[in-house]
């Protein structure tokens, strides 16, 4: 990738970012550490692998992002505002009595929300069946899903990994955000999904492991996913839980803590953008 | 006069409407017991076997219906509204997609199989679920009724049917409407409000009861969810006592709802008849029927009792 380019990408990932721990810290809940993991990738998928219109956020032949992880709609709605599909002015608004920006997505009232989501494990079931349904109506839409390694200890993720393989649904990128951390601790203590490349290997899937911080790779996984046309794909990306802010990264109580002041206010000085 | 399970009605109706309607059924390896097979052997292009996952089914359907597709998942009753509830609740519920749930073995007239399998709780689970339509059809005429009621309703919509064959009890030219109960006899001593196969037991029982000088009126509640209030109230007042009939618990399904109605609006006697707060147990459909006085004389003593209590 050009480096006029990635610096783009890195400044919106940055604005991102910042809407993230605005929003938190406006609502005084929520969650940035798993929402921060994953900005890069958002971040990509949304100004740069997407095919999408803001202006026409039904379009039946857009593609398609189910966050299986619904807790991390921060990342997701700064996206979609940053984006265009509504002001950013409203992520004020997130968590908040009447704001449509729900704790977690509500694909009924949010422009730009393809799938309701939130409780584990069936996002990824209902990606599978937005997936079947453009293979069903021969459309060209891809279908990404988003899901955490602590998510992925639900038992419905692996019937769906089962489905997705048996229908061949090529059109299906997974995303595994492997940050190692979920509410109780590392997902390694808690309990451990590895070895993940494996199981996805076996499941039928072609798997690449990335940096989920480096633009670079993020885009050469998702190329080769594009050009993969006879099973769904998984992306494990290796992420680090709270990117972007010192104090928060790797640390598990960062998961679902809303900043404090002086605490917004030193994340938010780390956030500045890169030129 | 047909005698057929309304599974069986279930899975000819999929196949019926499916010329007229672009229709996507999903099963978990049952479709030979839940009857899509009828539907899955005509259109398999429109058939998808999500295997023994009912959890996945389920949200699988969410995302064929926010791609616009009208999907049916059909399943055991005991494995959709009772396993997947969660995923109905989210995947289909929250987000009020156009996907109908239809349940087969529903109630202790599964038979064989036992209390495993005998799902004697899925009204009330389905009926708390917002925007949930829940029908449970009282022939094999209404069910192919309800089915294409669920077609054209736009929402969601559980579809109660059962594995024992039952007698055509409805006209040919029945008409059906969700939301709409039917009065089948009229009465003004008591009314026996069922629904599902006790609609049948019902009028056997109102026949009984004439013997006894009493008359009871028959009203049929296949629309569960949403209630017919209005009606309920007509006959709760003209008659002054209730007496509700499901192969259900007593806890939380219509019994419960016909309660809820008339303690806000025209308070009297209600008697719910159904199954206690117990599990069933393995025997021939009608044997574990009879056991559990889910029958025209299990009525036939409830209405004693009720109208023993009227004013």
């Amino acid at each position: 990738m050009e480096e006029i380019q990635k610096n783009e990408l890195k400044n919106i990932a940055l604005r991102i970012r910042r809407d993230i721990i605005e929003q938190v810290y406006n609502a005084k809940s929520g969650h940035p550490g798993g929402s921060l993991s994953i900005a890069d990738i958002i971040t990509y998928l949304y100004f740069k692998e997407m095919n999408i219109d803001p202006s026409n956020p039904k379009d039946p032949d857009r593609d398609r992002l189910v966050l299986s992880k619904g807790h991390s709609c921060p990342a997701l709605y700064a996206a979609l505002a940053e984006r265009g599909y509504f002001s950013t002015e409203i992520l004020k608004t997130f968590r908040k009595l009447d704001s449509f920006l729900q704790g977690h997505p509500d694909m009924k009232n949010t422009p730009g929300v393809d799938m309701s989501s939130g409780s584990l494990g069936q996002g990824i079931s209902a990606a599978c069946g937005i997936a079947l349904a453009g293979k069903l109506d021969k459309k060209n839409y891809r279908v990404y899903a988003i899901l955490g390694d602590g998510e992925i200890e639900e038992g419905q993720v692996w019937e769906a990994f089962m489905f997705a393989s048996h229908y061949c649904l090529s059109n299906l990128c997974v995303i595994i955000d492997r940050n190692g951390l979920q509410i109780d601790g590392k997902c390694k203590d808690v309990m451990s999904s590895e070895p993940l490349e494996d199981k996805m290997q076996a499941f039928g899937f072609d798997v690449k492991v990335i940096d989920a911080h480096d633009f670079d790779d993020i885009e050469s996984a998702f190329n080769t996913a594009k050009n993969t046309t006879d099973r769904p794909t998984a992306i494990i990306a290796n992420s680090v839980k709270g990117k972007g802010v010192s104090f928060m990264e790797n640390v598990v109580s960062w998961h679902g803590t809303a900043p404090n002041e002086q605490q917004y206010e030193q994340a938010m000085s780390e956030l500045k953008e890169v030129r | 006069m047909l005698k057929e399970a309304t599974r069986e009605s279930y899975g000819k109706a999929l196949a019926e409407f499916a010329e007229k309607y672009d229709l996507y059924v999903l099963d978990a390896d049952l479709s030979e017991a839940t009857k899509t097979k009828i539907f899955a052997q005509k259109y398999p292009e429109r058939f998808i076997d999500c295997g023994i996952a009912e959890a996945n089914m389920v949200s699988v359907a969410a995302g064929l219906a926010a791609s616009g597709k009208t999907v049916f998942a059909s399943s055991f009753a005991m494995f959709l509204a009772g396993r997947a509830f969660e995923q109905v609740r989210n995947s289909i519920g929250y987000p009020h997609l156009n996907v109908k749930l239809g349940a087969t073995h529903a109630g202790l007239s599964v038979g064989e199989d036992g209390a495993t399998h005998q799902c004697n709780e899925d009204i009330a689970l389905m009926r708390t679920i917002p925007g949930m339509v829940v029908l449970n059809p009282a022939d094999p005429v209404e069910a192919r009724l309800a089915v294409k009621a669920a077609i054209e309703h736009d929402g969601p919509v559980y579809l109660r049917f059962g594995r024992m064959p039952i007698e055509q009890i409805l006209p040919d030219d029945y008409k059906f409407e969700i939301g709409k109960g039917t009065v089948l006899k009229d009465g003004t001593d008591v009314a026996v409000i069922a629904t599902g196969l006790m609609v049948g037991e019902a009028l056997k029982a109102a026949e009984m009861l004439e013997q006894k000088s009493i008359s009871a009126a028959v009203i049929n509640i296949s629309s569960i969810k949403p209630l017919d209030k209005k009606l309920i109230l007509e006959y709760s007042i003209r008659c002054g006592a209730l007496v509700t009939s499901e192969e259900h618990s007593i806890i939380g399904g219509l019994g419960s709802a016909v309660c809820e109605a008339v303690s806000e609006a025209a308070p009297c006697p209600v008697i719910r008849h159904g199954v206690e707060d117990m599990f069933g147990k393995s025997g021939a459909a009608q044997k574990v029927l009879d056991y559990y006085k889910l029958n025209a004389e299990g009525i036939v003593q409830k209405v004693l009792e009720a109208v023993s209590l009227k004013k």
